[in-house]
């Protein structure tokens, strides 16, 4: 892995697996032995290190299912990781408890999905975007100037006084996104993990959001953890790009290196996949069949072999490791060693 | 491909209007919307959320339901009117004549009945096959959109299929009476891009082989420009441009459409900042004086305010409405 001394977030070997068993007799299997307790298990994320530097924008790619937003809402501290470290400025927060992530959530905070689902419906935008600001402010002297602070953070995402006295249902998507990015800006945090942040939004409305999250960027040094299915946003606002399959990272790289010259066979056919306003050319094209294996159930060796079409015998053998390739590039997989099989 | 069969439209979309009337007032979803697409052709209607782009799609199947209504206008399939038309005669277009693919696989599907039997129902209502023939085009129908053990997945229900599979399913249902017009409402918004890329290549495919015609409505621009012969774009239930895709998609003359394309991010080139239209889609129950689009719009001038554009020839292929339209090449 690419170090980077004194980074924002650094993540180390993440493991999230979900039991999904449910109740006793559910589990209960009978074979050939006799009775058997079965334990069936998701394994969203297995294994996946990265990090980000302060003020880098770090975007996770992939399809439904690859374990993108489970790595979001894991260093986000909604889940507790199976496996695995998550440093937030230096600090392990791994096993952190209710209490001691308090003060982590003034470093690290979360821009989710859905506009609509992330506000609560009853609150004014102003008690929604101040929540987190009391939470993390304690003497009454520094709780007097929140009014202030918030109408400042409103006017910085665009909106204006007269909405802070406003519920939710009476903004459009575009605007609920700008109050879910104010309330994240409150506390000033270093890093914003963001899932999805504009999938809900329709593409002129998409432009202003994505705008808006890179000159707050800008302007305050933020670091973002961009979750995203859309190549052509992650293209338009990362420096760097991992992309995921199955719950492992296949590839990591600079954006502009990731773009130009893909390395893993799945970075090659999501990038060949995407629709373009562009005609295609079609001479790189890698077509895809076949569809995700379960995650209940995960292939041996490596992750993507059953729907590559490069795999050979070493590829269900073998479990790749992500290598360093070079102008910060790191790949997992064995065509890297054997260059000479990159032909289908 | 584009062989405009201009004598003679397959179907003919004439001043559509369709409203929906409720206690919060009128909102008018479609507001004369007119285009024809002939014989084997693709088009494509995009647009933002409240474009009207999928009232269309159901007005031309007549699945408007109270409290809307078609208030006006012509749809004329082969010459004929389907909105003076009663429910017997939709009957047999629907299915048969012109078929449609949803959005989402997981509700288009009744997840009590078997495929096979949601497949069998459209064979027995428009064709008089035996059971037996009608199995055997079931299979192959299933077979040629990429679904193999054919046999063994009629009896399957569709929870048994990934989302990839049941839009397959819902293709082949769509195909199977060898209808002349498919209309797609969003058939891969649901679906990751790599299968995504599948479903299309397949519909590409499947409308080549049987010589049917396709109407995409789709909110990706991208999606519709690899498929379309030709693009309409809806703004507030109105064509505001329409022609032919390259030329729409390079020199658009609508500074909605600029807009739209200026804002998707491209993976050729990189802007520091992307370009963005301002504001939102103003309320539709309750529509501007003038042009819909005037206070979005960079070039808006006084006569937006007073007169709204109506669709005239501009360079080429294109239509649009506007004012004070771009010229090839011209920037907003």
């Amino acid at each position: 892995m690419t170090s980077i001394s004194d980074p924002m977030l650094d993540v180390r070997d993440l493991e999230m697996h979900f039991a999904i068993g449910g109740g006793l007799l559910d589990r209960l299997k009978l074979d050939s032995g006799g009775l058997r307790l079965e334990n069936p298990v998701v394994r969203a994320v297995n294994g996946v290190s990265f990090s980000i530097a302060r003020g880098e924008i770090m975007a996770l790619v992939g399809e439904s299912g690859c374990g993108k937003s489970t790595v979001a809402k894991t260093i986000a501290r909604i889940y507790k990781p199976t496996v695995g470290e998550i440093h937030i400025d230096g600090e392990d927060i791994a096993g952190h408890g209710f209490a001691e992530m308090l003060p982590v959530r003034a470093k690290m905070q979360m821009i989710f999905q859905d506009p609509y689902a992330s506000l609560n419906p009853r609150q004014k935008v102003r008690d929604i975007v101040a929540e987190p600001l009391l939470e993390q402010t304690k003497s009454a002297a520094d709780r007097k100037a929140v009014p202030a602070q918030i109408e400042k953070l409103l006017a910085r995402v665009g909106l204006n006084a007269e909405h802070a006295g406003r519920y939710p249902h009476q903004f459009s998507g575009g605007q609920r996104q700008r109050i879910g990015i104010a309330r994240a800006l409150s506390v000033t945090p270093g890093l914003i993990v963001a899932d999805e942040p504009v999938s809900a939004l329709d593409v002129s409305i998409q432009a202003q959001i994505l705008n808006l999250m890179k000159d707050l960027r800008d302007e305050f040094g933020l670091a973002y953890l961009f979750i995203s299915h859309d190549l052509s946003v992650v293209h338009h606002i990362a420096d760097r790009v991992g992309v995921m399959y199955l719950g492992f990272m296949v590839e990591n790289a600079p954006r502009d290196i990731l773009f130009s010259r893909p390395r893993h066979p799945y970075t090659r056919a999501l990038l060949s996949a995407a629709p373009s306003i562009k005609p295609k050319r079609s001479s790189e094209e890698i077509v895809l069949s076949g569809e995700v294996p379960s995650a209940l159930d995960l292939p041996t060796g490596c992750c993507f072999r059953t729907r590559c079409p490069f795999a050979w015998d070493r590829c269900a053998r073998e479990r790749p490791a992500l290598q360093d390739v070079g102008a910060g590039q790191t790949v997992a997989c064995h065509l890297t060693d054997e260059p000479e099989r990159d032909h289908p | 491909m584009t062989t405009q069969t201009k004598s003679k439209p397959l179907l003919a979309v004439q001043d559509l209007h369709t409203h929906f009337h409720t206690f919060a007032g009128t909102v008018k979803a479609v507001n004369g919307v007119s285009f024809e697409i002939g014989a084997g052709e693709v088009m494509g209607l995009v647009g933002e959320s409240g474009g009207g782009k999928s009232v269309v799609g159901f007005s031309i199947l007549g699945l408007i339901d109270s409290p809307g209504k078609i208030e006006g206008g012509q749809i004329l399939l082969d010459g004929q009117d389907l909105v003076t038309a009663g429910e017997d005669r939709l009957r047999q277009v629907r299915g048969r004549e012109i078929s449609m693919v949803f959005q989402d696989p997981m509700t288009s599907l009744n997840p009590l009945h078997t495929v096979g039997r949601q497949m069998d129902e459209v064979l027995c209502l428009h064709s008089d096959l035996d059971a037996g023939a009608r199995k055997q085009a079931c299979i192959d129908m299933l077979e040629s959109v990429g679904i193999s053990r054919a046999e063994e997945r009629l009896k399957a229900y569709p929870h048994q299929f990934s989302g990839g599979m049941r839009q397959r399913v819902v293709i082949a249902i769509a195909m199977l009476a060898r209808p002349r017009l498919i209309i797609a409402d969003e058939p891969t918004t649901a679906l990751d891009v790599t299968i995504q890329s599948q479903i299309l290549k397949l519909m590409r495919q499947q409308i080549a082989d049987k010589g049917a015609s396709m109407i995409l409505i789709t909110h990706d621009l991208a999606v519709v420009s690899e498929m379309a012969d030709h693009i309409a774009v809806l703004y507030c239930g109105n064509v505001v441009e329409r022609g032919k895709t390259r030329e729409l998609i390079e020199t658009p003359t609508h500074p909605y459409t600029r807009g739209l394309i200026d804002s998707i991010p491209d993976t050729a080139e990189r802007h520091d900042r992307l370009k963005q239209i301002p504001g939102s889609v103003p309320d539709i129950r309750n529509l501007p004086k003038g042009c819909n689009f005037k206070d979005r719009c960079p070039r808006a001038q006084a006569l937006c305010a007073e007169r709204e554009p109506s669709l005239t020839a501009q360079h080429g292929s294109l239509w649009a409405a506007c004012h004070f339209p771009l010229k090839p090449g011209e920037l907003a």
